[in-house]
């Protein structure tokens, strides 16, 4: 039996543990409807093209892991930024872990996607925007039919959150192969602003799957800083959807930390619903082996006077493959819109492939939009210049891997996730040196 | 002209109507609409053409009729009812062209119209040309010339009787006939064309050019142009088109294949004005051409286009760098108005080391046309320091018209490099005001901003098609360009 057949004949065991008599029930019903028709994606849909599912499909996932495993604090600190004081929401097995959670009531919403459904006191606000900035497409629909868990942040109006909120989502492979259905709602109303660190993690060399869905509701002068740490086993694979809408002057970035997972799609949407709107999305990828990462992004520009920014770096090494889609739509009452895409990539080993198309469509003229794709090598000289004077050959393509990356570190507003990250590129190359020089 | 705006411009761009939209009345022998088998016997019959050239035509077809059109392109159109073209037409009285005088008056005339004088050509230019009327040549001049050097420059039809053995050797190598769909209408029913051959270490004396032009009504064009430069030679090759004014929409297919052996260079250059449609996007050519170029050793294969006309462009001339050293460039510049739908760019498939290529693209877009960039830039494991630069660059005059690039980079060795850049912008005012602070009036501004925007790619053409292609950018951007 393939993946989709199984997961479609066990929709009905999924409804044993919902209440398929409400208003979400419906959505989600529509939504399993859609996937049984369009299945999952293959490579000749052309958002697909250089991303094959085939071989992590072929996984036996077990759908529903059966009961709360709990894990020690002490095995799973690591993967936490610790060193801060943080609300979290962490889920072991696609459920929740009350045990390792801190979350809250007062004055902002920081719980549980499953009570935010049922609850009668949360129904305005998933009325308002549950499945209402998502695309119907295949693997976003799969996730609304089986949405059920994930988390939810509701901060009201004129709230700045005082720390980070972290999602964590650990598996912890009893079962051989685990598949997993997150699905997260953030609403952040008028002049609010809220940071969040979110983070897949495998605890055993076990296969997963992992199909997350994120919805993002920025409203007028709100601003969210969204960092995505991915660093998994290389067992684990990752597809990520994440659609974020945007009002009047807010500002919404998005920095996603590519080091780790066999395969990683990272579908980021944008949507700029009001004038004067500043989205930013940037990204580091360093990976080696058979490791694959895809960044599909969209800017959709809807409303005059916005800007958007993307930078993405990505490192490969070995066999690894990269992809690059960006694409940026400039709707024709969306003039005096600047919008500007960067993607620079380093090809080290003969085997590493990088595949990317950004594009651009415009259909207004008083815009400003440029992007710019290179591809290339690390310079010699620069590599020689510093051998001369005694750094080793490692330790010098480390320090221009570092610099290279280092315009989308830059902008990361949390000094403990930007170490973190810093770290984890040393560790990623293999050296032993802080870059903070 | 006191006060002449950037709407001013548009709104003379979008009223401009077709200025060579004339129809010659010629007799034509035309044969009936359809396809099948039969057609394309007949046609391969008419051309009394050797047994291969029969069997390789219904291969081709008999492969075309299991494809399907293509739907990637980013235009939308209503598709051409293959059922319902004539696939052969040719004038009826076919000259001999040694001497200028038993040319048709008729044809002549047309000609002029265009703004080619044979004679004037003859004596200032220095141009040989192969002027195409309906699928077949009816005046081939400066043969001689051609002929003392070696050179053989004649219409594929006759070559394939003067010189089967070059043509079969080298027809359909670069661009096969199961390439696409439209390439395969083409290998079944291609009437006629160019075939050019330039001999070992020939440098060609001359632009060799060839006009292209649909006339009789309801019929499509199916040209078919080889061009071999051998080894160590180079050449230069002149196209440009120019239709009269149609209601029905018009299928044009072309197929044009370059094969540059080691150390040659060929130079490939097009105008292209095909009927646009009239400002309400009714009729037009649809243009879907496929242009590949092969480079062996050391060699070269330069395109530059001018694209001004056709309702719909579907064209991505391409090179595939086989050879170590070889060299590809793209310089290309469309023009859209109205409801022009142009899908264009290119392809640079580096398989071999050293290899470089170039792509130069600048698109203009006004009233409610669509301009489209796509490109593949692809570099194979092999190819060791490969080198890669693209720039693809818009212009928009208006808010009912788009602009879009899709750009394919795929690179699988490290020692490459690749850059790709592209912007999008309108005519700033900062540069209109900077023009007019001094004393430079805003139709003059516009002028040389539109010019200087294109003038990369205009530098690109040789002498001779420069005053051409400068011909039909003012017919675009008439009030524009000084």
């Amino acid at each position: 039996m393939d993946l989709k057949e199984k997961i479609i004949s066990s929709y009905v065991a999924f409804e044993d543990g919902v209440n398929i008599n409400s208003d979400i029930h419906e959505i989600r019903t529509e939504a399993f409807q859609n996937f049984e028709k369009l299945g999952f994606p293959s490579k000749k849909l052309e958002a697909w093209k250089y991303t094959s599912l085939n071989t992590i499909l072929k996984e036996d996932y077990s759908i529903f892991p059966d009961k709360e495993k709990s894990i020690n604090l002490a095995d799973v600190k690591q993967y936490f930024i610790h060193d801060i004081d943080t609300y979290k929401v962490i889920f072991i097995d696609g459920k929740y872990s009350s045990f390792l959670s801190e979350t809250t009531h007062d004055s902002i919403d920081v719980c549980l996607m499953s009570s935010a459904l049922t609850k009668a006191k949360y129904k305005p606000v998933i009325e308002n925007y549950f499945n209402k900035i998502a695309k119907q497409d295949n693997l976003t629909s799969l996730n609304t039919a089986f949405s059920k868990e994930g988390a939810y942040i509701h901060i009201p109006k004129n709230t700045e959150v005082e720390k980070p909120i972290q999602i964590i989502n650990f598996t912890t492979g009893t079962e051989a192969a685990t598949m997993l259905q997150p699905r997260n709602l953030i609403v952040v109303e008028q002049n609010a602003h809220v940071q969040i660190i979110e983070r897949h993690q495998s605890l055993t060399e076990n296969a997963v799957l992992t199909n997350v869905v994120t919805e993002v509701y920025a409203d007028r002068h709100s601003t969210v800083d969204f960092y995505k740490i991915q660093n998994d086993h290389i067992s684990a694979s990752l597809v990520d959807n994440t659609f974020i809408e945007q009002q009047s002057e807010s500002v919404v970035s998005v920095h996603t930390f590519s080091f780790g997972g066999n395969i990683t799609r990272n579908n980021l949407n944008f949507y700029q619903k009001g004038e004067h709107i500043d989205s930013i999305l940037k990204g580091i990828t360093i990976i080696e082996g058979k490791q694959h990462v895809d960044h599909h992004t969209l800017v959709h520009h809807i409303e005059p006077n916005c800007e958007s920014h993307q930078d993405y770096k990505g490192i490969f090494d070995e066999r690894a493959t990269g992809v690059f889609n960006g694409k940026v739509i400039v709707e024709k009452e969306a003039q005096k819109t600047n919008a500007y895409q960067k993607n620079n990539n380093v090809l080290v080993s003969d085997k590493s492939t990088i595949n990317a198309k950004p594009q651009l469509e415009i259909f207004a003229d008083d815009v400003k939009c440029s992007h710019g794709c290179t591809i290339g090598q690390l310079d010699e000289e620069a590599l020689f210049y510093m051998q001369q004077r005694g750094i080793g050959i490692k330790e010098a393509r480390a320090l221009l891997m570092y610099a290279f990356a280092n315009t989308v570190l830059e902008s990361v507003k949390i000094p403990e996730v930007k170490d973190r990250i810093t770290r984890l590129i040393a560790n990623k190359l293999n050296v032993n040196i802080g870059f903070n020089i | 002209m006191s006060k002449y705006t950037e709407d001013d411009l548009r709104e003379e761009l979008e009223t401009k109507e077709y200025e060579y939209g004339f129809y010659t009345d010629i007799e034509s022998e035309t044969f009936a609409k359809g396809l099948n088998e039969d057609v394309v016997r007949a046609i391969s019959k008419k051309k009394n053409e050797p047994k291969w050239m029969t069997d390789w035509r219904l291969e081709a077809f008999r492969v075309w009729s299991k494809m399907e059109e293509p739907e990637w392109a980013n235009v939308s159109y209503k598709k051409p009812e293959f059922q319902e073209i004539a696939y052969y037409s040719a004038p009826k009285q076919k000259p001999k062209l040694n001497n200028i005088d038993e040319v048709d008056p008729d044809l002549l005339a047309t000609f002029e119209k265009l703004g080619i004088s044979l004679e004037e050509q003859k004596r200032l230019a220095n141009v040989a040309v192969d002027i195409v009327v309906d699928s077949v040549s009816v005046a081939t001049t400066f043969k001689k010339t051609l002929g003392e050097k070696g050179i053989i420059f004649m219409p594929i039809s006759e070559a394939i009787q003067e010189h089967p053995e070059l043509v079969k050797k080298y027809l359909g190598t670069v661009v096969p006939t199961s390439d696409n769909f439209y390439a395969a209408l083409n290998s079944a029913v291609f009437s006629d064309g160019s075939f050019c051959y330039i001999p070992k270490g020939v440098r060609c004396p001359m632009e060799l050019s060839t006009y292209f032009r649909i006339n009789e009504g309801g019929t499509g064009q199916f040209e078919r142009t080889l061009v071999v430069a051998d080894k160590g030679s180079f050449v230069s090759y002149l196209e440009g088109c120019t239709a009269p004014s149609r209601d029905e929409n018009q299928l044009h297919a072309a197929v044009v294949e370059l094969i540059a052996l080691d150390d040659a260079e060929i130079k490939y250059s097009t105008v292209q004005n095909w009927y646009p449609g009239n400002n309400e996007g009714k009729g037009g050519v649809y243009n879907f051409v496929t242009k590949r170029g092969l480079c062996e050793t050391n060699a070269k294969i330069s395109w530059t286009q001018v694209e001004t006309g056709s309702a719909i462009t579907w064209k991505y001339p391409s090179c595939i760098l086989k050879g170590n050293n070889s060299v590809g460039e793209f310089y290309s510049i469309a023009v859209t108005n109205n409801y022009q739908q142009a899908d264009t760019g290119t392809k640079m498939i580096h398989l071999g080391k050293n290899t470089k290529s170039t792509i130069i693209s600048k698109g203009i877009s006004a009233g409610k046309s669509q301009n489209s960039y796509r490109g593949l830039v692809q570099i194979n494991s092999r190819a060791e320091n490969a080198r890669n630069f693209s720039q693809c660059d818009s212009l928009l005059m208006g808010n009912k018209c788009g602009a879009h690039t899709f750009p394919y980079i795929e690179v699988k060795n490290k020692t490459a490099q690749v850059e790709h850049e592209a912007t999008t912008s309108k005519i700033g005012e900062e540069q209109l005001f900077y023009c007019n602070q001094r004393g430079i009036d805003t139709e003059k501004a516009i002028a040389l901003i539109v010019n200087g925007f294109s003038k990369e790619v205009l530098n690109k053409l040789p002498m001779e098609f420069a005053v051409e292609a400068q011909k039909l950018l003012e017919i675009s951007l008439e009030g524009s360009v000084g």
